[in-house]
């Protein structure tokens, strides 16, 4: 029956009369209706779509008839076929929906089970926001300048204008690296701030000059709840025509306000530094209450003490002679210059109460700080 | 410097009603640091009165020695009875004048006083110590006054029990503060009033008929003034006002003749010595002490001097320490003396400096020497005492006057008049600068171009600046303006800053916490570190005062700083610990030099730089990690991994990359590490570290752990061996072609090596080899492992063909079988 008829005989395509079509289109419907999973609906598919079902066959009897009948008949079983397909995609989207929503809720997990399968790592808070302040200044123009913490006398002191035997020396409770035959008369100490930094940058750039330098310092203090013998200083150094005191104001100024927040502000008390001259105490105003708490016993503030200021460190006009021992011409140049300890300013900016939390590196402590400070 | 307000008032017509606290902020504003302001007698509440002391009575029969006192309080108790008092004391006599605090009062810490049944008798009142009046520490027993007093005067004024004391931090600089006259000096400016100054005294001129004296050392000592009082009372007691001022500013007060000269002291800031004129031999000399000559000094202890030591010496030789401290043997007698000696000369700073620290011996008279006194004061300060000696102890001056004074100008500053303003960065005008400067003392000459003499107590002002900031400090500090200068365009942080953040940031988000440690280290920590007695970290920089004299080194390796912080954490009860530091280490040169003394007047020369700089220790910076416990726990998503010597050498790894480096990876032996788990690291042909397990006797002497792992890394070297910037890599959209091979060696065989003769081997189609499977067993053979490996290929132009692939996976295995005497598993 595949070759087509030489003649037209109605009797020989039974299989596309109006109503067998029909019915092959209902039993397929039927079947796609009735198939309960996926599994079984792929047989379906099969059996009603697939190269031998009834449809199929129909299908090709088509060729087999008069062409003035082909076209009608061409239509029936093209929209039989159709109407099988759309029901078979529709099912088929209807049992995929069942099997996810089925299979998906038994997939459910506790996503509240904890995850510490690696613990976490932090950098130390003192590096941080030591890095936090390099940060305020660089986006300055300022640049990071650094020397070694085992420093010659001469750019620990001398260059520093702590003249030989001057009582100022002795404030510095200083380290001396030992001489030969047991000697403290080395010429060479652990650095007692980093201001010989300042030396060292002199020395060694072109003026201007606008540095910030942070490292560990020393001095022979016993470890308590406030003190440490090794600890972390920044301090910045400007060399330029012109600079003045207002100048340190306005740059201290700025960087409370970058470190603490809009309205912050210093304060300055004459002091005496060997290496700045004028020289004074820098204080910030107290970042928790901003002063509210003087004279006012009813809100006290443990921040400052109630004070309003927290003392910061020590800042200054850069001593012409510190200027001279660099070969910096001080009729041409002035510049300023502060220090401050970062162990404070992590302190009262992180409400640390005891030093030793500080340099003990128990990993309790230091995990909270994280990457940034 | 304890400055009480009473004793300040006495130069300075604070307006009334101004406070101790009112006073410390003029002066912090001023520039002196008032650290305290002390309220003596806060609290303190009366009747407090002197009593005469009528009749003992011993009370036997208890515990300790019981008085029962009648006391003579006159009108004070409102009866003129005598008061019943119980006392503890023994230091009294029947007459003595005392302290009586009567019911109603309330002593200093709100004791209050009431009558009470005690040892079976009743007490109203009680006989006063010091210390609960608030005097001072002494606890000897009841003050006992000295006579003159009335029974029934208030005690609270007479022992001056109320007042303020100011506790100023001098610093180096402002050396004329170490006494009341310079305090006062700066209250009048701060407040705007005239100051008394107590220096302004008539003195007689050197005659000849002073006590000789002869200064072999004027460079030591430029200004000698003698004075000689005779005939003093040796009994006569210091009065109560003398007392009480010596205490308040903190002196205990000795005996008359002694608590003048400090009386002076204070006030005027000239340190004076009286000599026992009996004692002396001979005239009076300044000289240098020949060495080894011996001085006994007045706290008793020998001396052996020093050729620079400035000493006063009479013909028995050294009496006294110049400006430090006196002799045993010409002590002013404890019975005192009734003829002495007054010594108020000048000597330079630095000589006293020198001496007071070369014997450890600091005083009074040496902080204010060091710190430079004022040179004209001398004959002020011994006609003073001598003042005070003869109205307070009978004495007669004698008109003979020693005066040695070694010729010097005024000292002159050339300043232009806007000098403070350019320093300030503000508008002061040179009125205002004139004005400042005079109130500090100064004689001010010329217009645009000042002369400015400096007064004779500020040896501080020698220049332009030092002049600026009396300006600017006299106007306010806060005063000033805030400005911001604009500095020129940065370069931002250096690759080596640069790397030192990425290298912290990277080992933190390994899971490493940041423990930086103090680099002081003992020499058994080497010894714990099962070092070699030639091994170069014994070498090390060592302190000469040592905070902790057990360790007196710096280190060479940050390991046992670490080791030292994994000890506390695990002692603290964490067990799964991993900590990184990365701070410098301390590596001696191998010949020691001496640092030069450079100038300050000039920049050193380039040679003068590097010959300081050569006399450093070399200070390399490095990476060091320890790890212990789990490196990652185990849960319910399954088993845990034990921290081990592959995460220490992937810490180094880690380290290394953030540099751009890939390090190679050699056995070695090393301590501290365990000889078969130690890894060398190198930078190419550089050695730039190690890694591993550490040695189970280093984990047992350092208290830690059993099998804590551990890395130390030269930054500075795998920075240099970094710096080539990342080229971008054609990437190939062609199909890769993976090859896996077993590879069977002798299991000696380092892995590394084997994977390196792959690579070699491959040629340039290779895309990468990883190591994914190790094998041993019977299957192998005894001593053997087969490693697996997948190796995977591709071509930049084509897709490779299977016979390509194949060619080049035997190339990379021919290459291992003759490099590593590797076959192929199952070949």
């Amino acid at each position: 029956m595949s070759a087509p008829n030489k003649s037209y005989d109605p009797v020989e395509v039974e299989a596309l009369k109006p109503e067998a079509i029909e019915r092959m289109r209902s039993d397929a419907l039927a079947a796609v209706a009735a198939a309960g999973d996926l599994e079984a609906l792929t047989h379906v598919k099969t059996a009603h779509t697939g190269g031998g079902s009834p449809l199929a066959l129909a299908n090709r009897e088509i060729g087999a008839l008069p062409p003035q009948a082909k076209a009608e008949a061409g239509k029936r079983v093209g929209q039989a076929r159709g109407a099988v397909n759309q029901a078979l995609a529709a099912r088929q989207a209807e049992l995929e929906a069942e099997r996810d929503a089925r299979v998906l809720v038994e997939e459910a997990v506790d996503v509240t089970l904890p995850y510490d399968r690696r613990t976490a790592g932090a950098r130390h808070p003192l590096t941080t926001l030591s890095e936090r302040i390099e940060d305020i200044f660089t986006a300055m123009g300022y640049e990071v300048a650094e020397g070694p913490e085992v420093e010659a006398e001469w750019f620990n002191f001398d260059a520093l204008n702590f003249p030989p035997d001057h009582p100022a020396r002795e404030t510095q409770d200083t380290f001396f690296v030992e001489g030969a035959g047991g000697s403290g008369e080395s010429g060479v100490v652990l650095r007692t701030h980093t201001s010989p930094v300042q030396i060292r940058a002199l020395l060694e750039r072109e003026l201007p000059v606008y540095v910030i330098a942070p490292g560990r310092v020393y001095r022979s203090d016993e470890l308590d709840a406030t003190h440490t013998p090794v600890f972390a200083q920044v301090e910045l150094l400007a060399v330029d025509e012109g600079l003045t005191m207002a100048d340190l104001k306005g740059t201290l100024d700025h960087m409370v306000v970058s470190l603490f927040g809009e309205g912050m502000t210093t304060r300055l008390r004459p002091n005496h530094f060997p290496f700045t001259e004028p020289s004074a105490e820098m204080d910030m105003l107290c970042y928790v209450c901003r002063g509210a708490s003087v004279g006012n016993p009813d809100r006290p503030c443990r921040t400052c003490s109630s004070e309003g200021w927290i003392e910061l460190g020590g800042c200054g006009v850069v001593n012409p002679r510190v200027l001279t021992a660099c070969g910096v011409d001080p009729e041409k140049y002035s510049g300023f210059a502060f220090g401050f300890g970062i162990e404070r300013m992590l302190m009262f900016r992180h409400n640390v109460e005891d030093m030793r939390d500080i340099v003990e590196g128990d990993v309790r402590f230091t995990l909270p700080f994280g990457m940034e400070i | 410097m304890r400055v009480p307000l009473s004793w300040l008032r006495e130069y300075v017509d604070l307006p009334a009603g101004v406070t101790g606290r009112d006073v410390q902020a003029k002066l912090i504003s001023a520039g002196l640091e008032v650290e305290t302001v002390e309220q003596l007698g806060a609290g303190l509440k009366g009747p407090l009165v002197v009593g005469r002391v009528l009749t003992i009575e011993e009370l036997e029969g208890f515990k300790k020695p019981i008085r029962f006192c009648t006391v003579d309080v006159a009108d004070a108790n409102r009866t003129g009875e005598p008061q019943e008092i119980v006392c503890g004391a023994r230091n009294f006599a029947v007459g003595d004048l005392v302290v009586v605090i009567l019911p109603g009062g309330v002593l200093p810490g709100d004791f209050q006083i009431a009558a009470r049944k005690t040892y079976g008798h009743t007490s109203h009142g009680m006989i006063c110590s010091a210390r609960e009046l608030g005097m001072g520490d002494d606890h000897d027993g009841i003050i006992v006054l000295p006579p003159g007093s009335e029974p029934g005067t208030d005690a609270i004024e007479l022992l001056e029990l109320v007042d303020e004391v100011l506790d100023i931090a001098v610093t180096p600089d402002r050396g004329y503060c170490l006494s009341l006259r310079g305090v006062a000096r700066e209250a009048a400016i701060a407040y705007g009033v005239p100051l008394r100054d107590p220096a302004l005294l008539d003195v007689p001129a050197h005659n000849g008929d002073g006590y000789p004296v002869r200064i072999a050392a004027p460079d030591g000592c430029d200004r000698f003034t003698a004075r000689t009082v005779t005939g003093l009372d040796p009994e006569a007691a210091s009065p109560i006002w003398l007392q009480r001022r010596l205490q308040k500013v903190g002196m205990r007060p000795i005996s008359l003749t002694v608590d003048v000269t400090n009386y002076v002291m204070f006030e005027l800031g000239q340190p004076l010595h009286a000599y026992d004129r009996t004692r002396i031999d001979g005239p009076i000399g300044v000289r240098r002490a020949q060495p080894g000559e011996k001085l006994t000094t007045l706290d008793g202890a020998e001396r052996v001097l020093d050729a620079e030591d400035l000493v006063i010496t009479d013909d028995s030789g050294p009496i006294g320490l110049a400006g430090v401290m006196g002799g045993a043997h010409t002590e002013i007698a404890d019975g005192g003396s009734t003829d002495v000696v007054i010594e108020a000369a000048h000597f330079a700073p630095i000589p006293i400096a020198r001496t007071s620290r070369r014997h450890k011996l600091g005083s009074e008279a040496s902080r204010r020497f060091e710190r430079g006194t004022d040179p004209l004061t001398t004959s002020a300060a011994a006609q003073r005492t001598v003042d005070l000696l003869v109205g307070l102890a009978g004495g007669t001056a004698e008109p003979g006057v020693t005066e040695i004074v070694s010729p010097a100008g005024p000292r002159t500053i050339a300043m232009p008049a806007d000098h403070p303003d350019r320093v300030a960065g503000t508008e002061y005008g040179r009125e205002t600068v004139v004005r400042r400067l005079q109130e500090i003392g100064c004689d001010v000459l010329g217009s645009d171009e000042l002369t400015v003499t400096v007064p004779s107590w500020r040896p501080d002002l020698a220049y332009p600046n030092d002049l600026a900031e009396e300006v600017i400090r006299l106007e306010g500090y806060e005063n000033l303006p805030s400005t911001l200068p604009q500095p020129p365009a940065g370069r931002g942080l250096t690759e080596s800053q640069l790397l030192r953040r990425r290298v912290g940031r990277a080992l933190a988000g390994a899971g490493y916490v940041e423990a930086p440690s103090y680099p002081f280290v003992g020499a058994e920590v080497f010894d714990q570190l099962g070092l070699d007695a030639d091994d170069e970290r014994r070498r090390t920089v060592r302190l000469a005062n040592p905070l902790d004299g057990t360790e007196p080194a710096l280190r060479t390796t940050l390991i046992p700083g670490l080791l030292g912080t994994l000890r506390r954490n695990s002692g603290r009860g964490a067990h799964d610990l991993a900590l990184f530091e990365t701070g410098l280490v301390f590596l001696p040169a191998a010949e020691r030099v001496a640092p030069p003394r450079l100038p300050v007047d000039r920049r050193p020369t380039d040679e003068e730089i590097a010959a300081l700089q050569a006399a450093l220790p070399d200070q390399p910076r490095r990476v060091g990690a320890v790890l212990a416990g789990a490196r990652e726990l185990p849960g319910w998503w399954g088993a845990g991994h034990t921290a081990s010597w592959a995460d220490a050498i992937e810490a180094a790894r880690t380290v290394a990359r953030e540099a751009g480096v890939e390090l190679t990876v050699r056995a070695g032996r090393y301590a501290p590490f365990h000889p078969g788990r130690c890894a060398v690291l190198l930078a190419g042909e550089q050695v730039v570290g190690h890694a591993g397990e550490l040695h189970p006797r280093v984990t047992k002497a350092f208290g830690v752990p059993g099998r804590t792992s551990a890395m130390e890394i030269d930054l500075d070297l795998v920075e240099q061996a970094g710096g080539e910037r990342a080229s971008g890599p054609r990437v190939s959209t062609f199909p890769v072609a993976t090859q896996d091979v077993a590879l069977i060696v002798d299991a000696d065989v380092p892995a590394a090596e084997v994977e390196g003769a792959l690579r070699a081997g491959a040629g340039e189609l290779l895309e990468s080899v990883r190591l994914f499977d190790i094998f041993t067993g019977p299957q192998i053979g005894e001593g053997r492992k087969s490693l697996a490996y997948a190796l995977r290929f591709r071509a930049p132009d084509r897709t490779l063909t299977a016979e390509e692939a194949s060619a080049a996976r035997d190339a990379a295995v021919a290459s291992a079988a003759t490099r590593t005497k590797a076959t192929l598993r199952g070949a």
